[in-house]
């Protein structure tokens, strides 16, 4: 997998945990999977097409989950509330949003789809016939992990340059 | 959360009137909680542009915070039908996916402006007094009066 195409995703979870979470976070793991996922928390899923074709699974414990929904909404949250799992959407809509867009000034054309809740049952289909980057963030509340699979079309890529004639 | 001046409308000194669009019901949670600390109204919410469109011509808010990636009909659709009905709206886009031609394409269907998510608060404010100050919605607060 090309590591230019991962660094937009690292730095857009950086930046997204950073600003939600208002607390430090670090890369504690880097690891390569072909297998299925398995969900290790609250897990929200977000598709993308174009040159650049995948998609990528935030996964975060629910305790880190619990603790961006209460800082958010200011008050107290309980775990088992409908707006955490919410909340791993809506930072994953980000996170590929804000990578997207870095990928997208290098040239890159994609379409994002909206994020989706990931069930037990859609993620053994999920890593199915693609190598997956998974990235473990320690924060003080728990870990967040961002499992990204993705395909470069290098020839649709290529169709779109310009050739030069004579 | 920061408190900041609050926007009032120029003509009736009521709270400035929002219909908030995001598919997310957290995304509209978090944008509620801003609006409030600006000292606006949340007059609506919806989850899709179709939902947007119909909202819109019911409550007739003063502005309109409106997500672009969401089912059925995506926000940038839904700003070029509100607007070619009502020219008048202030559309004010919040998204994640900030790249050069979703903002045209946005700008280009009649959007005001754009904030890219994650939002923060000093800067849909700003975004929010620049658009309805150059309306004459609202009465100009001064720079560096945005916060108390």
């Amino acid at each position: 997998m090309r590591m230019d195409l991962i660094q937009p995703f690292i730095g857009a979870l950086d930046a997204v945990l950073a600003e939600m979470m208002k607390e430090p976070s670090k890369i504690a793991d880097l690891t390569m999977e072909e297998e299925g996922y398995r969900r290790k928390g609250l897990a929200a899923v977000v598709m993308f097409k174009g040159q650049i074709e995948g998609r990528i699974v935030l996964d975060m414990d629910p305790s880190a989950a619990t603790q961006v929904a209460g800082f958010l909404s200011g008050a107290e949250v309980d775990p088992s509330e409908p707006i955490v799992p919410e909340v791993v959407c809506e930072l994953a809509n980000m996170v590929i949003g804000n990578a997207v867009t870095q990928l997208n000034d290098r040239g890159f054309q994609f379409k994002v789809l909206p994020p989706a809740v990931l069930t037990e049952e859609q993620c053994a289909a999920t890593g199915q016939d693609s190598e997956a980057t998974i990235l473990r963030f320690e924060t003080p509340s728990g870990n967040v992990h961002l499992n990204i699979a993705m395909k470069y079309h290098a020839r649709r890529a290529s169709e779109r340059t310009p050739v030069a004639v004579g | 959360m920061k408190q900041f001046e609050a926007l009032t409308r120029k003509k009736d000194s009521q709270p400035v009137r929002y219909l908030v669009v995001d598919d997310s019901v957290f995304a509209r949670k978090s944008l509620a909680k801003m609006i409030e600390s600006f000292g606006g109204q949340v007059a609506g919410e919806a989850g899709d542009g179709c939902t947007a469109i119909t909202e819109y011509a019911r409550i007739k808010p003063d502005i309109v915070l409106m997500d672009i990636t969401m089912p059925q009909m995506e926000g940038i659709e839904a700003v070029e039908r509100i607007v070619q009905e009502h020219p008048d709206a202030r559309v004010v886009m919040v998204s994640s996916v900030g790249y050069q031609d979703n903002i045209l394409a946005a700008l280009q269907k009649g959007a005001r402006h754009f904030v890219q998510k994650p939002v923060k608060p000093d800067a849909l404010y700003e975004i929010i007094r620049y658009v309805l100050n150059d309306d004459g919605v609202t009465t100009p607060v001064a720079a560096g009066e945005s916060s108390r």
